[in-house]
């Protein structure tokens, strides 16, 4: 039954989006009414794939489509999960976008309200899709709606260039996907994925497939070297759509992975794990080394998507070698800490992204070296702003944590792996996680503190007006979230208990439900975390002192300027730059960037200082590619002359040609 | 878990928030020594937080409520990373809500509130501070990580008593995991703490300080609170160096007797401990602010190869 409810809250979507077409130009009826009414189909849908994620597998064939070739569509444990992601990010998304959009952006508001709605419902049928077929299409639909709403700014050539960039890496991505589904079908003819299941390959072919699905699913996850797109296409779309893209769509490429691994393709080799490992780590290295450095909110928001989506796929190497290994319990405990981290990104970065839209519409600007002091003009999104940044650092007792836990906890593992090599490995890769960690936290601090905190860098700021009731309203919704799956791991981590068992044959449920308040993943001897309890201690001892003081002490204060060692000339120009504050990470990580310097000479007469932050795989790999498309092209081209006479002769050839290969 | 469990945790609390303004001016007397000064009382830092809470708060023109709340949950985080560092027993009713993983977390914690709480005024040298304290941060924490890492790999375990109570069990004997990851410790806490040489708790020097630029506005009360979350910092990384690699002494068993007993040997431990790091401090210079990554990086690569050690060698 649950599999109807949601084909038919698909197809609410789809409804809701279309009437945006008859509504093109009335604002206030599309984001009033059409937007609010996705946002609770989006609810509905978190609570139908609530309802189905503990049940058996339900199948349905669509006969839509090509005749002879219809739409399967399957909902198991997985599906039901990353459903219960899409449902739950897209109700706060949506709500937030209800308030957003504005008039006279680009693309009229109908327009974009059916782009958004079918995005949003084409990314439920790719998790749904039960063949081939139906997965391509709806792939292809994602990423076609999701490149329109990209250039809803159409106007403007930078977004352009950034959408076609991303086009044409979603299509290189999909022609991998697409191969990987010719390998797995083993030359049967069949493309449903219950015929691929049945295959058994070949190490070498499943190896062919697992490397192609790495490379599609690889694309559009943003891993590197493939991750150009994002930190372009990201700060292009609309807030409420690089929320939806960095949200849940990065997260429908997790998907891809996970059920090509470890479900098409039964069980991993041991050398994938490496691969995903270290493609994973270099990618949340990499990722968060230029978040650091970045100067653009949003940018820095799009590089820490990189590196979460690296760290999730670092876990996802990290399970494939238990599962390898034939570590089920481990394997499970590595899994978990994965999709915990896919559904807690999912909150944090919806909210961070749609609080740079707050932002971007108070200030119209994205620049953090021109924002600051925010917090005392717009206290609602600086508070829960603050919420999603402390969640996107790692911190307990927030949800970040849990997942960034319950990984370091499985690398604690490794040294139980029966092979040498891997044991030696286990210590560089948990250190480097660690950092990476450590490095979130410095990046958020630049995020948050810059653009919140200090005083305002531009006179235009003190005008800034808080959000309005419905992007608060979609706001509190993820910072529900945020918090929800910070406090309570338990519940979460026994419902996954039905997600990972089918995929690496075992789960956590039944020990970590051992306890409510403390989340105990293996043994409490072992290792323990209790949230709830934690947060108690520091709430406690927080209301004991304030208390204290002022029952044995006073609480009387004044104000005055501040005093900064007694200078008496303060200005807003002398805080640190968001340049500033990156400037010891583009020290200490010098080789990974391709900087270019523009230094004022003693003598100039007005001194300009210019820096700007590259990336070597821009030049380094892009380019010669380009370079090299665009070079193959002009030899082709050399085959148009423009004249009749060759392009009859063109013919002739090629009928020649052909009258000696088909022989009858 | 028992009445005793429950008493021993509430004493091991209000010990670490006695004790520690004595470990700092225990330090502070030990320093003067060294240099030939004549020292302050020891009871001199309690003066100075009594005098603090006195003083009238001034807070400046702008500032926002996070900066407000910041001492308070510094001063929170900080007594709870106390409660659940084992000192006098392993048996802390408290001790299962956080592992070393988390341990770890709560000082990020309040190390990101101090530095938001900085950049809030908006001033040249809070900013200053903020970014400097980050980027000690960000190199400390996963050194840190990793030194617990070779602890954990060695009982098997995240959760702080556990690894306490398997060290302490063990032969007299010189672990090399454990020394590696001792060095790396003391390297780590000098830098967390704002010692010599990371940085000097007694300048004010625009150029060189950290931790006094990030509370540089705090005034009264808050920078009271500030402080002797300062002390507790310290107490809780002396109190889990010593757990970690002097573990004798401590109590396993929960008997008035035993925690009666383990109370002069952890005061006796505290004070040798303070001893040699006034003596660590005398002898070592103020490093530039970037030489700081090169030094913690030694500390980082020392972690590593002590849980390479015990991973190829098993001890």
């Amino acid at each position: 039954m649950p599999l109807d409810w949601i084909l038919t809250l698909v197809l609410a979507w789809l409804l809701i989006g279309g009437t945006g077409v008859f509504a093109l130009r009335r604002l206030t009826l599309v984001a009033r009414l059409l937007f609010p009414a996705g946002g609770v189909v989006g609810l509905l849908l978190f609570a139908a794939a609530a309802v189905a994620l503990p049940e058996a597998p339900q199948t349905r064939i669509l006969p839509i489509g090509l005749p002879s070739l219809p739409f399967h569509f399957r909902l198991d444990s997985l599906a039901a999960f990353f459903l219960m992601v899409i449902g739950a990010a897209a109700a706060g998304v949506s709500a937030f976008a209800a308030g957003y959009f504005r008039r006279g952006e680009g693309t009229p508001p109908g327009l974009l309200c059916l782009e958004y709605h079918v995005f949003l419902g084409s990314m439920v049928l790719v998790v749904l899709a039960d063949d081939a077929y139906a997965f391509m299409v709806m792939w292809e639909t994602m990423a076609l709606a999701s490149f329109f709403l990209v250039i809803a700014n159409h106007r403007i050539p930078e977004i352009r260039r950034a959408g076609y960039l991303y086009l044409l890496l979603a299509h290189i991505g999909a022609i991998g996907i697409l191969l990987c589904f010719g390998v797995l079908q083993a030359n049967t003819g069949d493309y449903t994925f219950a015929n691929m299941r049945a295959q058994h390959l070949s190490p070498f072919w499943a190896s062919l497939a697992f490397l192609l699905a790495l490379f599609g699913f690889g694309a559009k996850a943003g891993l590197v070297p493939l991750h150009v797109w994002l930190p372009e296409a990201h700060p292009a779309a609309p807030s409420p759509v690089s929320a939806l893209m960095s949200g849940i769509m990065l997260k429908t490429a997790i998907y891809g992975l996970l059920r090509v691994t470890f479900d098409l393709l039964h069980t991993p080799l041991w050398w994938w794990g490496v691969l995903l490992l270290g493609l994973g780590l270099l990618s949340a290295l990499y990722g968060v080394v230029f978040a650091a450095v970045q100067v653009d909110m949003k940018r820095l928001l799009a590089y820490s998507s990189i590196e979460n989506i690296g760290l999730m796929v670092a876990g996802i190497g990290l399970t494939a070698l238990f599962s390898a290994y034939g570590m089920r319990p481990m394997a499970a405990l590595a899994l978990t800490a994965v999709l915990y981290h896919v559904v807690s990104h999912a909150f944090f970065k919806s909210l961070l992204f749609v609080a740079t839209g707050s932002v971007l519409h108070a200030t119209r600007e994205r620049s953090l070296g021109k924002l600051g002091g925010l917090i005392r003009f717009m206290p609602w999104v600086a508070w829960m702003t603050l919420i999603g940044a402390l969640t996107s650092a790692g911190l307990p007792p927030l949800g970040g944590f849990v997942s960034e836990w319950l990984l370091l906890q499985s690398f604690l593992f490794t040294p139980g792996l029966p092979n040498a090599f891997l044991n030696m490995l286990v210590p560089v890769v948990a250190a480097l996680i660690a950092l990476v960690a450590a490095l979130a936290g410095y990046t958020m601090v630049k995020f948050f503190g810059v653009i919140f905190l200090g005083q305002p860098r531009e006179e235009k700021l003190t005008q800034a007006h808080d959000a309005g009731y419905w992007e608060r309203l979609g706001m509190l919704w993820l910072v529900a979230g945020c918090v929800a799956l910070g406090l309570f791991p338990v519940p979460v981590i026994t419902l996954l208990d039905a997600v990972t068992r089918p995929l690496v044959g075992a789960g956590l449920g039944a020990v970590v439900s051992g306890s409510q308040w403390l989340l105990i993943p293996v043994s409490i001897e072992r290792a323990s975390y209790g949230p709830a309890l934690f947060l108690l201690g520091v709430a406690a001892s927080f209301a004991l002192a304030f208390l204290l003081v002022r029952v044995f002490y006073h609480g009387r204060l004044r104000r005055a300027p501040p005093w900064d060692c007694g200078y008496p000339w303060q200005n807003a120009r002398m805080q640190d730059t968001a340049e500033g504050f990156g400037q010891p990470i583009r020290e200490i990580f010098a080789p990974f960037f391709r900087i270019e310097r523009t230094l004022p000479t003693p003598f100039d007469r007005a001194p300009h200082y210019h820096v700007r932050v590259g990336d070597h795989l821009w030049h380094g790999l892009y380019l010669p590619v380009a370079r090299l498309v665009e070079r193959l092209a002009r030899l082709i081209g050399l085959l148009q002359r423009g004249r009749i006479a060759i392009y009859l002769l063109y013919s002739f050839v090629t009928l020649i040609a052909v009258l000696m290969v088909v022989k009858r | 878990m028992n009445v005793l469990g429950y008493l021993s945790q509430i004493l091991e609390i209000l010990l670490a928030l006695l004790l520690a303004p004595l470990l700092t001016g225990w330090i502070n007397q030990w320093r003067a020594w060294l240099q030939n000064r004549s020292a302050p009382s020891l009871l001199q830092p309690y003066r100075k937080l009594h005098k603090l809470f006195h003083k009238e708060l001034v807070l400046a023109g702008h500032a926002s409520s996070l900066y407000r709340a910041t001492p308070y949950v510094v001063f929170g985080c900080m007594a709870l990373a106390c409660a659940i560092i084992p000192s006098l027993s392993t048996d802390l009713p408290l001790s299962p809500a956080a592992d070393a993983i988390a341990l770890v977390g709560l000082f990020a914690l309040a190390r990101v509130f101090i530095s938001l709480a900085a950049m809030d005024v908006g001033t040249a040298f809070g900013t200053l501070g903020a970014r400097r304290e980050m980027l000690i941060g960000f190199l400390a924490e996963p050194a840190l990580l990793m030194v617990l890492f070779s602890a954990s790999l060695l009982s098997r375990s995240t959760s702080l008593t556990t690894i306490v109570d398997t060290l302490a069990h063990r032969d007299l004997a010189i672990y090399p995991s454990l020394a590696f990851a001792g060095v790396a410790f003391t390297m780590v806490s000098l830098a967390e703490n704002a010692r010599i040489p990371v940085d000097n708790p007694a300048t004010h020097l625009e150029l060189t300080m950290i931790h006094e630029a990030l509370i540089l506005e705090y005034s009264g009360r808050h920078l009271a609170l500030l402080e002797w979350a300062a002390s507790l910092k310290l107490f809780a990384y002396s109190c889990a160096g010593l757990a970690l690699f002097f573990p004798w002494g401590i109590a396993d068993a929960l008997s008035p007797l035993a925690l009666l007993l383990a109370l002069p040997m952890l005061i006796l431990k505290l004070a040798l401990g303070g001893a040699l790091l006034a003596l660590l401090e005398g002898v070592s210079a103020k490093m530039r602010i970037f030489r700081v990554p090169e030094f913690l990086a030694t500390a980082f690569l020392l972690a590593v190869i002590g849980m390479l050690v015990n991973i190829l060698l098993g001890v």
